[in-house]
């Protein structure tokens, strides 16, 4: 890897990525539905076909259980499998081979057979492609044992947190919210081992944590600007990983600002949202000034038209209503 | 290629059916006296796939079962020993305690596990096969799982992957008639189970599941044809359990007079009486194996149980990037 900074999309990033590592590790190869001649239904892989061929950008049949375990007995094998799942909603049809066999076998063999698979797919809502291709449902992945949750939500975690991951001797899944492809910023390539353990602030403040992860880290940091202008200094807590949490992190930013709004795409019951005012109850309570306030989507399967889809998701308004919630002391 | 086998490796087989057999009627004792529990899938009548399928089996080789693993681990060459131990739920036993009856693991013998998922060991046989492609390391996995799993959706994706990627994966279908309590014809259309494996153009044929020899000659067959680059194959063993689909099976929906005339065709009884092998030798072979599976007992007995301190070991790996 080079040391030069250059402007890179999101969906740049994630491909600079599998390119680094596949040139990095024989082993590392990725497969999936349309990853290759297509060139990635997000183009994320758009280009990767002409550099390494066919056997390693591996086009599937649409057969989302057999390639992910076919991804796992791969992993076993001695390879460094990358599976692609188009969007999480289609992962379902692959929980079976996730969850009994990918995260179980480890323990299910007293520790012998460890699976060094990494699982990356599109989540979140946004453009309009309603309630079979949009939901958020990496709350419930982080629910399972044996499963390490990424929730890149910055072009810079697109591009560096693959080749931890790939170096992870167990199941990691990596999930890309579709909004963020788009979005650009500068990257340097070379910057040091990254963590795949921690959440990070990314911007500081007094007055109240904003806890946000992918997707909706953008609209935690406008909140955040809008809150400033009128007089709160907003921290913001990207979550990084959802499982393992990052405890150490959320509730020292929660005892710093004795106030807690948490921003998730997931639905509100039963949530990853709902884990974490767990723990802040546990651990930080005395702390708080307000109670912990939570802006999820609406408890819909998503609707097509804007306004709706819109309408059903967190906003920067709700975010800024929460939050002047938890100042009212209402 | 069928060929009778010389004295030697018909003792070798029946050898190999004897201790499947007697360790499985010790487990049915154990399990009675509550030293086992959970669930136990007896294999007590289909002795004849796992001795023959495995007798075409390297050491390099990947073997992929399902719960009802007790003889292809024992076959594999698994221990006894850490095999009663798992089934105590001890630290001794192949998988810590942690899996159990359905889930025998050994790694060293590249006995890659017990699924009790119906079908849902396919798709790790398939990954497993990719591998060794990808590698160019050649070898055979051989994958056994019983005719319920045809139903699953996981098997026709997978039968359809292997041979569209042209993996070395052996398929080892055995069909002992029951999904649990649901019988074959009332559950599927086609009962053809070869056929339905050849639909994806796979070579795939039926085998007496009952014959040892038989059982051995089709997967020396169908693994010198998959070592030698043709892909996956696929064998539908015609089997029967003797025994109820577990311990908690009152086995209601099966005739009596049914599973009589299967027992007729006993493969260690059959294969006793058409290589007439001398009461001598059958009770060296006896002795042997109560020796072994006495020992087994006796080694799980003493086993020590895994520290409640140490529950949530293997949840992720204690060691870096292997």
């Amino acid at each position: 890897m080079s040391d030069e900074t250059s402007e890179l999309t999101y969906r740049e990033a994630m491909r600079e990525a599998i390119r680094d590592a596949m040139r990095r590790d024989d082993r590392v190869f990725l497969m999936g539905e349309d990853v290759g001649l297509y060139g990635g239904c997000f183009a994320v892989s758009l280009g990767l076909l002409e550099e390494f061929g066919p056997e390693r950008i591996r086009d599937t049949p649409l057969s989302e259980s057999a390639f992910v375990g076919a991804g796992i007995g791969a992993a076993i094998g001695g390879m460094r499998p990358i599976v692609e799942i188009m969007t999480v909603n289609f992962s379902l049809l692959a929980l079976d081979q996730i969850m009994n066999n990918a995260a179980t076998l480890l323990h299910m063999s007293g520790g012998q057979c460890n699976v060094p698979l990494v699982i990356r797919m599109t989540t979140g809502a946004g453009r309009q492609v309603a309630a079979q291709h949009s939901h958020s449902l990496e709350g419930w992945y982080a629910h399972i044992p044996g499963l390490r949750i990424l929730v890149p939500s910055t072009v810079e975690d697109a591009r560096t947190m693959l080749w931890p991951a790939l170096e992870d001797p167990d199941p990691v899944l990596i999930f890309e919210h579709a909004g963020l492809y788009n979005s650009s910023a500068p990257v340097t390539a070379a910057s040091g081992p990254v963590d795949i353990a921690h959440a990070v602030v990314r911007r500081p403040g007094a007055d109240v944590s904003l806890i946000a992860y992918g997707g909706t880290l953008p609209t935690a940091l406008t909140a955040a600007e809008r809150l400033a202008a009128a007089g709160t200094d907003a921290e913001v807590v990207d979550l990084r990983t959802l499982r393992p949490l990052d405890d150490e992190t959320i509730i020292g930013s929660v005892r710093r600002t004795h106030r807690a709004v948490i921003v998730d795409e997931g639905w509100r019951s039963g949530s990853i949202s709902a884990e974490i005012s767990a723990r802040i109850m546990e651990q930080a309570f005395y702390d708080l000034d307000a109670p912990v306030e939570r802006v999820c989507s609406a408890e819909v399967p998503m609707p097509y038209a804007k306004h709706l889809e819109d309408a059903a998701l967190p906003g920067v308004d709700g975010v800024v209503a929460a939050v002047t919630r938890t100042r009212s002391g209402a | 290629m069928s060929t009778a086998p010389d004295r030697e490796a018909a003792l070798a087989l029946l050898r190999e059916m004897t201790r499947v057999r007697r360790f499985e009627e010790r487990c049915v004792e154990l399990y009675s006296a509550a030293r086992i529990r959970g669930f136990v899938h007896l294999y007590i009548g289909e002795e004849a796939v796992a001795v023959g399928v495995l007798d075409a089996a390297t050491a390099d080789d990947d073997i992929v079962a399902t719960y009802r693993d007790h003889g292809h681990a024992l076959v594999r060459g698994v221990p006894a020993n850490a095999i009663m131990a798992e089934m105590y739920g001890v630290s001794e036993g192949c998988s810590r305690g942690r899996g159990g009856s359905m889930h025998l693991f050994d790694v060293a013998h590249r006995f890659y596990g017990g699924n009790a998922i119906v079908a849902g060991g396919l798709p790790v046989a398939v990954g497993l096969g990719l591998a060794r492609k990808m590698q160019g390391r050649g070898g055979v996995v051989v994958c056994f799982f019983g005719e319920g799993a045809v139903a699953e959706g996981e098997f026709h994706e997978c039968m359809n992957l292997a041979e569209l990627w042209q993996l070395p994966v052996l398929f080892c279908c055995e069909n002992n008639l029951y999904a649990m309590g649901t019988a074959l014809e009332r559950s599927e259309s086609e009962t053809d189970i070869a056929l339905k494996a050849a639909s994806y153009e796979m070579p795939a044929w039926p085998v007496d599941g009952m014959d040892v020899v038989a059982v051995r000659d089709a997967a020396r067959r169908a693994a010198e044809s998959i070592r030698a680059g043709s892909g996956p194959h696929f064998l539908e063993l015609r089997t029967y359990r003797f025994r109820a689909h577990s311990m908690y099976d009152p086995d209601r929906y099966r005739d009596k007079e049914e599973i009589e005339r299967w027992k007729l065709r006993d493969p260690i009884a059959m294969f006793v009486e058409q290589y007439a092998i001398a009461p001598d030798d059958i009770d060296a072979i006896e002795r042997e194996v109560a020796e072994e599976v006495d020992a087994a007992v006796a080694y799980a007995e003493a086993g020590t149980p895994e520290s409640v301190a140490d529950l949530t070991r293997f949840v992720t790996s204690e060691t870096g990037r292997t």
